[in-house]
C-alpha cells in the first residue's frame, strides 16, 4: 500500500524501460567505500585462481594483446541512478575463463584496495561480462575503476568491481564486501534486489 | 576493508514515515524529524531510502543518511529518526523535502542500510571526521551517538563549507565543541568567511588536515563524506599523509565536486 505524498508530482517522467526505483542521470557518480587506489601498470596483474593457488595470470600488455570488444550498455547503480548507452572496451570473461571447468559455480572478484564481490559463474560467461579498460574512448579513470574494472551490466553496478585484480573460483556462494554489509547476494536491478531479503 | 558491522538479516520493508517536526539548519538545508512506528534502530553512519509517490503512482527514490543518534534522540520517542536534506536546485526529491514537506506529511522510508560507513561506541581508536556540505549528516549522527553513549573516544571534525550561509548545524556544532569533552571542531570556509575569521577562505589542504586532524601514527579511524570530488581529494590527502587506506571510510553523496 503506497502512501501518496502531498504536493509531489515527480519531475523525472515515467521512464518505462528503467528498472524499478531508478532515475536517469547524465553524470557518472562514484560509489566506493574508501580511497581510490592508484595502481601502476607495471605491477598490474589479473589472476584467475582456485583454492590451490594461481591458475593463470595476465600482465597489462598481455591483457591488451587479447581480443577486445566494444560494449554499449545501460548501467544501474544501487544508489538509484541509471545511465543510458555507455561505451566501453574490454576483454570478455569468456576469453579469460576459457581454461576453467564449466562446473565451477561461483566466482569472487578481488580488487586492488581489498574490495570483493561475488557472482555466479553463469553470470560472467556467454558474453555477459568483461574486464573493461576504456570508457567513452578514453583509458578508464581511477575513480571509475581504472586501470581496469569488471563490467557486468545486467547486475547492479557494485558487482562491476573497480580496480579488479582477479577472480577466485568457488564451489559455493559467499558474500563479498557490500554483500556482507546488507546488500543483496545477486543484485538484479529488474527485480530490485538491492538489500538482503529483496 | 575489514570490520563490518553485522546488521540483522531481515528484509527491509517500506514503512510510512510521518513528519513530526522540521528544523531549518541553514539557508540550504533542514532537518526532518520523522515518526516511524516500529523503527528497528540504527548504527551511526547508516542511511535510509526515501520514496515519494505522486498521485498517478509514479515514485522517486533517493538515499539520505540518518543524522540522529543511534539511540533515541532527547525529547523524542525511539520511533523517531532524523534526516538532514540539502536543497539541490532543480532536483526531483530534495526540493520537496526542503520546501514543501511539513508536519503531518507522509512518505515511505526503508532501512537502515549500510554496514561499512558506520561508527559504534565500542570502537577504541581516535576518530577523524571530514565533511563537505551535506556530508555532515552521517558524521553528525556519530558525534551525537558518541555523546549519548558517554564515549570518551577523542573526535576531531573538519567541516568544509562554501560560506557562512551554507554552514549546516552551525549552532549545535559550536555548542558541542564547547560542551562535548574530547570533540574538536574546525570549520573551513572555501569562498567566504564570517567577519574577523582567523583564516582566509580556501580549500582544505594537507597543512590544514595535519593541523586539525590526527597524525597517521595514532592510527585514527577516518570517515570522509561529501560530494564526490571533495571525498576523492580528502581521501587522497589522507593516504599521502600516511594513513592506512583501509582505515579511511568514504561516503560519496553527489556527482559534483
Ligand atoms: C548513501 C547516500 C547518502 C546520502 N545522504 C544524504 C543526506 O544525508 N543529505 C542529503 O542532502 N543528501 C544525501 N544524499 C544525496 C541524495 O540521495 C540525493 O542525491 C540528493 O538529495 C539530490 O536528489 P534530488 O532528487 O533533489 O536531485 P536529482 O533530481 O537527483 O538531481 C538533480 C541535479 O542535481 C545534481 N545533484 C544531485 N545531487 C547533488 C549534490 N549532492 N550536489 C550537487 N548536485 C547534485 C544531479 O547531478 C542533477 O544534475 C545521499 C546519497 C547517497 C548515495
Amino acid at each position: 500500500m503506497a502512501v501518496v505524498t502531498r504536493g509531489f508530482t515527480g519531475r523525472g517522467r515515467r521512464e518505462v524501460d528503467l528498472p524499478p526505483g531508478q532515475y536517469l542521470t547524465d553524470d557518472f557518480p562514484v560509489l566506493s567505500a574508501g580511497p581510490t587506489p592508484r595502481i601502476s601498470l607495471d605491477e598490474w596483474r589479473f589472476e584467475v585462481a582456485d583454492g590451490d593457488g594461481t591458475r593463470q595470470a595476465w600482465s597489462w600488455p598481455e591483457l591488451l594483446a587479447l581480443p577486445s570488444e566494444e560494449i554499449t550498455t545501460d548501467i544501474h547503480c544501487v544508489t538509484k541512478w541509471s545511465k543510458r548507452g555507455t561505451h566501453w572496451r574490454g576483454v570478455s570473461l569468456d576469453t579469460l575463463l576459457s581454461g576453467v571447468d564449466s562446473d565451477v559455480g561461483y566466482v569472487m572478484a578481488h580488487s586492488y584496495g581489498g574490495y570483493t564481490t561475488n557472482l555466479p559463474m553463469a553470470d560472467v560467461r556467454d558474453g555477459k561480462a568483461w574486464v573493461a579498460y576504456e570508457y567513452e574512448g578514453e583509458p578508464l579513470a581511477p575513480e571509475h575503476g581504472g586501470p581496469a574494472r569488471l563490467l557486468v551490466p545486467h547486475l547492479y553496478f557494485w558487482k562491476s568491481a573497480k580496480w579488479v585484480r582477479g577472480l577466485r573460483l568457488m564451489a559455493t556462494d559467499e558474500p563479498g564486501f557490500w554483500e556482507s554489509a546488507g546488500y543483496h547476494m545477486y543484485g538484479d536491478p529488474w527485480r530490485e534486489q538491492r538489500y538482503w531479503g529483496d | 576493508m575489514t570490520e563490518l558491522a553485522t546488521p540483522t538479516r531481515r528484509p527491509l520493508a517500506w514503512r510510512v514515515a510521518t513528519v513530526a517536526a522540521v528544523r531549518e539548519e541553514s539557508v540550504v538545508a533542514r532537518t526532518l524529524v520523522l515518526d516511524v512506528p516500529d523503527w528497528p534502530g540504527h548504527i551511526a553512519g547508516q542511511h535510509v531510502d526515501v520514496r515519494l509517490t505522486a498521485p498517478d503512482g509514479y515514485t522517486a527514490q533517493r538515499s539520505y543518511s540518518l543524522a540522529s543518534a543511534a539511540r533515541a534522540s532527547a525529547g523524542y520517542a525511539v520511533s523517531t529518526v532524523e534526516i538532514l536534506v540539502q536543497r539541490i536546485p532543480r532536483g526531483e526529491v530534495s526540493p520537496w523535502l526542503c520546501d514543501i514537506a511539513m508536519v503531518g506529511d507522509q512518505f515511505e522510508i526503508r532501512g537502515p542500510v549500510g554496514g561499512y560507513f558506520v561508527w559504534e561506541p565500542s570502537r577504541p581508536e581516535p576518530v577523524l571526521l571530514v565533511a563537505g556540505g551535506s556530508g555532515i549528516a552521517p558524521l553528525m549522527a556519530m558525534i551525537r551517538t558518541r555523546k549519548e553513549a558517554g564515549s570518551r573516544v577523542p573526535f576531531r571534525l573538519i567541516y568544509s563549507v562554501r560560506d557562512p550561509d551554507t554552514l549546516i548545524f552551525g549552532e549545535e556544532l559550536a555548542r558541542r565543541a564547547r560542551d562535548d569533552h574530547g570533540l574538536d571542531v574546525t570549520i573551513v570556509y572555501t569562498r567566504q568567511t564570517p567577519p574577523g575569521w582567523r583564516r582566509p577562505p580556501g580549500r582544505l589542504d594537507a597543512v590544514l588536515l595535519a593541523e586539525a586532524g590526527w597524525p597517521a601514527t595514532l592510527a585514527p579511524a577516518c570517515y570522509v563524506c561529501g560530494p564526490t570530488g571533495f571525498v576523492e581529494t580528502v581521501a587522497d590527502l589522507l593516504v599521502a599523509a600516511g594513513h592506512d587506506p583501509a582505515a579511511i571510510r568514504t561516503e560519496r553523496f553527489g556527482p559534483t565536486g
